[in-house]
């Protein structure tokens, strides 16, 4: 560590760089909340919500991008948080939502079509559905099942088939349609 | 759980400062320039590399969008997300291919954050690299990320003095087959790269690119509707996967006859492979099923895929045949399937 302190120039301070492994200083938006904390530059969004945070819906799965389930919105598109520096999603420029700003009063549409229709088993990839699915009734209201399909070829899930996924996708979008 | 090691990191504001930031800590001591992450930060948490420093370029706004200059030329900023590059309204019309190729990238999340830039300096990949470091350490580590054997060879081809790591960029063959060139800035100044002598095959020092050196710009020469220009993906699923072939197909048509005929094949070798001399036997003559399938023919007997990526290799020899017959003959508008020819029937 003394290494890279030694490393940081004169030009990389005055730039407001984050030193290796020190904490740092990050105010962050989540879920409409302003959030301030302390941690390093390394730790993942993902780590930080799960770990400082304690918001645990967003789920570590493959961590290296490969599957979809730590997926949040930024600036309302799904992004994934295992591969998402929080110091370069700031608050007020950026606005995060995780699985639990979903639900008002009641549960989000689509987490009662999940439920009813039963598209979660394990239920380990629903976090990451949910919030990609939010996305897109947000920007297509009314998504063809073929469109479903694309917008959710970046989350996995190993249980369902994701034929009741896209179902309850579906579903929510007559319902929030109607 | 994977986790990141330690780094400091910086954000200039403009593409000049993150050029001096790379000059002076790049000297004394490892130092990445990030864009995305997608494919750098996977990478980090395996400990394939692992820069001390990593100087991010989200807060550059010069490297991002879209824009035409006076002679007809499009530039891509090299941060603009692949998102944005497959759904550009003008990337569509003048470039489809390319397009085409960012929309293949990956899945929806990850083009939403990986860019242009960040595709086409795709670290090379292989199926015994990209492994975590226990899996790495377990077999020994390979020659593309030594670690402390001095004796590390390469896992797929053991007697070979190289490394055989795999371009696996969607962008960098139809960047190629479309002639563009790079714009590389550093602390010392710019430079125009074209697009074929950007990649270097070899697995290691797979860029031509200088370590103090940035990818900004991604130019694209003025184009007409006589081009035509395809780009097609072999993968085992239709997302998450990179390419284990790629193959970019260019043709310019006259009245009826093939003017100009470029093929560049991807995921073959440590650079895009081009062809092009291959697809120039089309030159002159108006296209036909048997030209295209000499030309499929002769791209089969030169590829050499190792045992180094996703699925059977003498399979995506195969494949490499059948693949530059459909985009050949896609891009020079040729209708494969109001053809009975005998070579086709048995290949399709």
């Amino acid at each position: 560590m003394a290494e890279t302190e030694a490393a940081m120039t004169e030009r990389g301070r005055q730039l407001g760089a984050s030193p290796t492994g020190r904490k740092q200083h990050l105010v962050l938006d989540v879920n409409g909340e302003r959030v301030e904390l302390l941690a390093p530059v390394h730790k993942t969004l993902l780590e930080v919500l799960r770990e400082e945070l304690d918001l645990t819906g967003t789920k570590h799965g493959c961590e290296l991008g490969e599957c979809g389930a730590c997926a949040v919105l930024v600036d309302g598109e799904p992004i994934l948080s295992c591969l998402a520096l929080p110091i370069e999603y700031g608050a007020p420029e950026h606005r995060i939502v995780t699985v639990e700003g979903l639900a008002g009063a009641v549960p989000h549409p689509l987490q009662t079509a999940f439920a009813e229709l039963g598209a979660a088993q394990c239920g380990y990839c629903t976090p990451g559905m949910l919030i990609t699915a939010v996305a897109l009734l947000d920007a297509d209201p009314r998504p063809a099942r073929a469109t479903i399909v694309d917008a959710l070829a970046g989350n996995i899930c190993r249980c369902t088939g994701y034929v009741k996924i896209f179902k309850a996708v579906e579903l929510a979008s007559a319902r929030m349609s109607g | 759980m994977m986790r990141l090691s330690p780094f400091t990191y910086l954000a200039p504001r403009t593409l000049a400062e993150a050029a001096d930031l790379l000059a002076e800590h790049g000297r004394q001591t490892p130092t990445m320039v990030v864009a995305g992450g997608t494919d750098l930060f996977p990478n980090m948490k395996r400990r394939q590399q692992e820069p001390k420093v990593v100087i991010g370029l989200r807060g550059v706004p010069e490297l991002r969008g879209i824009s035409t200059d006076r002679d007809g030329w499009t530039l891509i900023g090299a941060t603009t997300t692949l998102a944005q590059a497959a759904r550009d309204p003008h990337l569509g019309q003048q470039y489809p291919a390319l397009a085409h190729a960012a929309h293949a990238v990956s899945t929806p999340h990850l083009r939403t954050t990986g860019t242009l830039g960040g595709n086409l300096c795709l670290d090379t990949r292989c199926n015994y690299y990209d492994q975590s470091y226990h899996w790495r350490k377990s077999v020994d580590f390979c020659m593309k990320r030594p670690e402390s054997n001095p004796a590390a060879i390469c896992w797929v081809a053991p007697g070979s003095p190289r490394c055989w790591a795999v371009s696996s960029s969607d962008c960098a063959p139809v960047a190629v087959a479309l002639r563009a060139r790079f714009r590389l800035v550093s602390a010392a100044g710019e430079r125009i790269v074209e697009a074929g002598d950007f990649f270097r095959d070899d697995g290691i020092e797979y860029l031509a690119r200088r370590p103090d050196e940035i990818l900004a710009q991604i130019l694209l020469p003025p184009t007409d509707r006589s081009w035509r220009t395809v780009y097609l993906k072999l993968r085992r699923r239709g997302s998450f996967d990179f390419p284990i072939l790629g193959v970019a197909a260019s043709v310019k048509r006259g009245n009826s006859t093939v003017e100009d005929a470029r093929l560049v094949l991807g995921a073959v070798g440590s650079a895009p492979v081009d062809a092009t001399e291959l697809a120039q036997s089309l030159i002159g003559a108006e296209p036909t099923t048997e030209a295209v399938d000499a030309v499929a023919a002769q791209a089969y007997r030169g590829a050499r895929p190792l045992d180094n990526t996703d699925l059977n290799y003498a399979w995506r020899k195969k494949m490499a045949r059948v693949y530059v017959r459909r985009a050949l003959a896609d891009a020079a508008r040729l209708d494969l399937h109001h053809d009975s020819g005998q070579v086709g029937a048995a290949l399709l």
